[in-house]
């Protein structure tokens, strides 16, 4: 099959990019987005061109490396569908395809397509984990954990980090992302003790950072590749007034990447 | 003189490890925080060691090539982690559990760090269920266990199909608590370029900053590589396309030696190569061989599609070779079997190199929703990947490159042969002998960073409390550093036409078909030579576009492919060397008449441990002999 595409180039942060046109005859529909764009790639070489530059790892939907704005929509035209995962029988023969970045104030381009999304880590610091030193767990089935509970919790904690939900979002809202954390953590007895003060701390790096808020288009739900629920923002936001009502004030001390 | 010692402590097999930590010297707080240690690698074993040595209080600075440390390869593990909780009151124990990855591994690994591999687990689940991994459960609340390939007991906890990634995403968290904390250091995008040795001692590292191109020297005390396996010499394999052995190689080319290279398990159940493009193989969890069932037709070449053919003739290879353990048979086993089926000419699919894996009984049985329940994100992911849907035709599956069991050869410590230098997880070789058992990757990962190196750790740096902080302005990093930009401006230098990637896919084809599932003296000595030209060419005819001064992935895929020409050679040389059969390695000369693996212990019990002795010399092979004091041992039947 062919397809005509229409990639932004970017040769780093900072400089200005745009969108260059590619025409590619052999791409296949059992091909992956990605192998479609290491075919692309290898023509480029072959000529002496620099290749694309995007992001990529597992290529099973997993690790969430990749990530790209195809047509208007972050991973493309499918559900629950990372980047890697989407082959070339979900477009036409003859098809255009405008492949970008993802675009969001808090993800700044590094190169082409690839983004730095960073920022999710430093929310992570900033509360997304539980207090306990190797050594202090005490024996794992002393604390009954409500099947239902552990997988809603689960169901949470299945999130990539591919950053999709904010490039969906119209405000680049990290919300989806937040609140699968805080919900994963509030759900489960071991993380309920801090539940207070971490989404605390997380919504404050989050606003420091400068994503911005939800304003319940669903969005991210609808591009999230691993049907990430919005009902976890709904948990958050109740985590944080619980946690704002008689709440003590928190020193909100972040490590930083080098 | 390199002299292997494993330094295995006195004392009962169930009482070394207590014995070690009775004894083994420690640092006191107030001087670990002058200590430093390097961490490469951020999986389950990098990150869980990392995050601990961090509580400790040592200074840690950790290196990973993506953009976080939670998208390490780690992440992909599907099936689960074992411990020897004996939950399910079926018998099960640490010595079971010992037992079995002493049997699984076709007794070619050393029976003290396996035995203590067994004896941390179930600290491993405490810890990680503490820490918030959402494991399955039971309705009562406690955890649920199920069984998995080759065993006999129900010791694998689990979460749905991702354990790897709600493990790895445990570890993660732990690591970004200790960076909050100020105690962990993070720097992602490095790749790691060399290990700097300073009189005798590792003491640093050289990376490149894979955004700025930048290369840099770091130093500390110590130095923990946790960089995963070299499954991706294969080109086509279940690991992440960037998974590579540069650090380790480099580590090799240091004077660590490098054991059982050849080593390599072939997972059995990947969905099979679909096209020419085709980048990676995915992986369907081993698990789903307790529900499903594995069979080919009865007549060869039979193209009819699988739901028309009748039961009848229909040949459930597994069940009816192995009646004891059928489609649970052990992965190597598995592999072999398929592959013997295809080449035989009874293959599936347009190739022919696919077998079925069918659910239509355990849905017919247990219900569509129990089969989704179990296993609904793999079905999801097949249906992805393959364009087909499982819940009502077989998934065709095939053998892919997946673990290597091999790796730096460590001691008891963990430490390899350059002093200071520790390999944990599936960078090194300790635990899993010629042949893993499912579920016990992410349970040595976890084991080994949360409750081993620490320990090993400190009784390395007792003896480095008065080393002053490491200065990088040393010739030594000096020189590893000019080393390092040689040879990546030599790489830059080339100005042929071929992308590094067609290299790799040759190389990956070569090892594939010489040195994979199936292998003999004619077709490893003939891969030597095809390895040595594919090499030649590539240093004539590859070309890396843009410059070294910025984000470059072709020059980074470049450096691995370079070394992965020498490990080739290393997996080569060692197959061909080990001339029995035991576990994933597979030599033709040396099966039994039924085609089963046949091990030789008289004259090939030991680890074989490779000393790099320059790039135009045969490197030197040393031997560990293995003794059995505790496991007799027998042939590996699954009949």
């Amino acid at each position: 099959m062919k397809v005509y595409l229409k990639i932004w180039r970017q040769k780093s942060a900072g400089v200005k990019g745009r969108f260059m046109d590619y025409v590619l005859d052999d791409a296949s529909p059992e091909m992956s987005f990605l192998e479609m764009l290491d075919a692309l790639n290898k023509k480029l070489i072959e000529k002496g061109e620099e290749p694309v530059a995007f992001e990529h790892d597992c290529r099973e939907g997993i690790c969430g490396s990749c990530g790209l704005y195809i047509n208007g929509k972050p991973h493309g035209p499918e559900k629950k569908t990372t980047t890697c995962q989407l082959h070339m029988r979900s477009f036409k023969d003859g098809q255009t395809l405008i492949v970008e970045p993802w675009r969001a104030r808090p993800f700044p381009v590094i190169k082409d397509l690839i983004v730095d999304r960073s920022a999710f880590d430093k929310i992570l610091f900033a509360g997304g984990f539980i207090n306990v030193d190797a050594g202090q767990a005490p024996e794992a089935n002393a604390i009954a954990v409500r099947k239902e509970r552990a997988e809603e919790a689960f169901d949470a904690a299945v999130c990539i980090g591919c950053g999709a939900c904010v490039a969906a979002c119209k405000n680049a809202s990290a919300m989806l992302f937040i609140s699968a954390k805080v919900s994963q953590y509030a759900l489960l007895p071991q993380g309920e003790v801090e539940a207070k003060r971490r989404v605390q701390r997380m919504v404050a790096e989050m606003d420091r950072l400068g994503f911005g808020n939800c304003t319940n288009t669903y969005a991210c739900e609808a591009k999230c590749p691993k049907g990430i629920k919005v009902v976890n923002i709904a948990r958050m936001n109740r985590e944080f007034f619980k946690a704002k009502v008689g709440a003590q004030k928190e020193s909100l001390t972040t490590g930083g990447l080098a | 003189m390199i002299q292997l010692d494993a330094k295995i402590p006195d004392g009962p097999l169930a009482e070394k490890w207590t014995r070690y930590r009775q004894s083994a010297r420690l640092v006191n707080p107030a001087n670990r925080k002058k200590l430093e240690i390097i961490v490469v690698g951020t999986g389950i074993a990098g990150s869980s060691a990392a995050s601990t040595l961090g509580e400790m209080g040592y200074n840690v600075k950790v290196f990973c090539y993506q953009d976080t440390p939670r998208r390490a390869h780690s992440v992909a593990a599907q099936g689960g982690i074992n411990a020897a909780k004996n939950y399910k009151n079926d018998g099960d124990s640490i010595y079971r559990l010992f037992y079995d990855m002493i049997k699984g591994g076709d007794y070619r690994s050393r029976e003290a760090n396996v035995y203590r591999a067994a004896e941390v687990s179930n600290a491993t689940i405490d810890q990680l269920t503490a820490q918030g991994v959402p494991f399955a459960r039971e309705y009562g609340g406690t955890l649920a266990n199920r069984s998995f390939g080759g065993m006999q007991v129900s010791r694998t906890f689990y979460a749905q199909g991702q354990t790897g990634q709600q493990v790895l995403l445990g570890t993660f968290s732990g690591l970004c608590r200790q960076i909050a904390n100020g105690t962990v250091k993070m720097y992602p995008r490095r790749d790691v370029l060399d290990v700097v040795i300073v009189d005798g001692k590792a003491r640093g590292i050289i990376t490149r900053n894979l955004i700025t191109g930048e290369i840099e020297r770091h130093s500390a005390h110590a130095v923990v590589l946790a960089t995963g396996g070299y499954g991706t010499i294969y080109y086509l394999s279940t690991l992440a396309v960037n998974s590579n052995g540069s650090a380790a190689w480099a580590a090799y080319k240091r004077g660590a030696l490098f054991a059982n290279p050849s080593f390599v398990q072939i997972h059995p159940t990947c969905i099979p190569v679909l096209n020419d493009f085709q980048s990676k193989l995915t992986l369907m969890s081993e698990s789903l061989r307790n529900d499903g069932r594995i069979w080919v037709p009865k007549t060869k070449g039979d193209k009819r599609h699988p739901n028309d053919i009748p039961e009848e003739e229909r040949d459930y290879y597994l069940e009816r070779r192995y009646p004891a353990f059928g489609n649970l048979v052990p992965r190597d086993v598995g592999s072999r079997a398929a592959k013997e089926r295809c080449d035989a000419g009874y293959g599936v699919g347009a190739t022919g190199l696919a077998v079925y894996l069918d659910f239509k009984d355990a849905i017919a049985k247990q219900g569509k929703n129990a089969i989704a329940g179990k296993y609904g994100n793999l079905f999801d992911l097949y249906q992805k990947m393959a364009g087909e849907n499982p819940y009502e035709q077989p998934m065709r599956i095939y053998p892919a490159g997946h673990y290597t069991m091999g790796g730096l050869w460590v001691d008891y410590n963990l430490m390899t042969t350059i002093p200071g230098l520790f390999a944990i997880g599936e960078s090194n070789f300790s635990d899993h002998g010629a042949n893993r058992l499912g579920a016990s990757s992410i349970m040595q990962c976890a084991g080994d960073g949360y409750f081993i190196l620490p320990y090993t750790m400190a009784n390395y740096l007792a003896g480095e409390i008065k080393t002053p902080r490491i200065p990088t302005s040393t010739t030594e990093f000096e020189e590893a550093e000019k080393a390092a930009t040689d040879k990546i401006d030599r790489l830059m230098s080339l100005r042929g036409k071929q992308t590094v990637m067609s290299f790799h896919k040759r190389l990956g084809k070569i090892m594939w078909d010489h040195c994979g599932i199936n292998r003999n003296e004619e077709g490893l000595t003939s891969a030597f030579q095809m390895v040595d030209d594919l090499e030649k060419e590539f240093w004539q005819e590859a070309r890396i576009p843009g410059t070294s001064s910025e984000l470059n992935q072709e020059l980074e895929k470049a450096r691995r492919v370079a070394d992965f020409f020498d490990l080739a050679r290393l997996l080569i040389r060692d197959a061909l060397e080990r001339k029995e059969s035991c576990g994933a390695h597979f030599r033709e000369e040396s099966q039994t008449v039924t085609g089963e693996a046949k091990r030789d212990d008289e004259h090939f019990a030991y680890v074989a441990a490779w000393e790099y002795q320059g790039k135009d010399q045969p490197p030197k092979l040393h031997k560990e002999p293995l003794t059995f004091e505790y496991v007799e041992l027998k042939e590996r039947s699954y009949k």
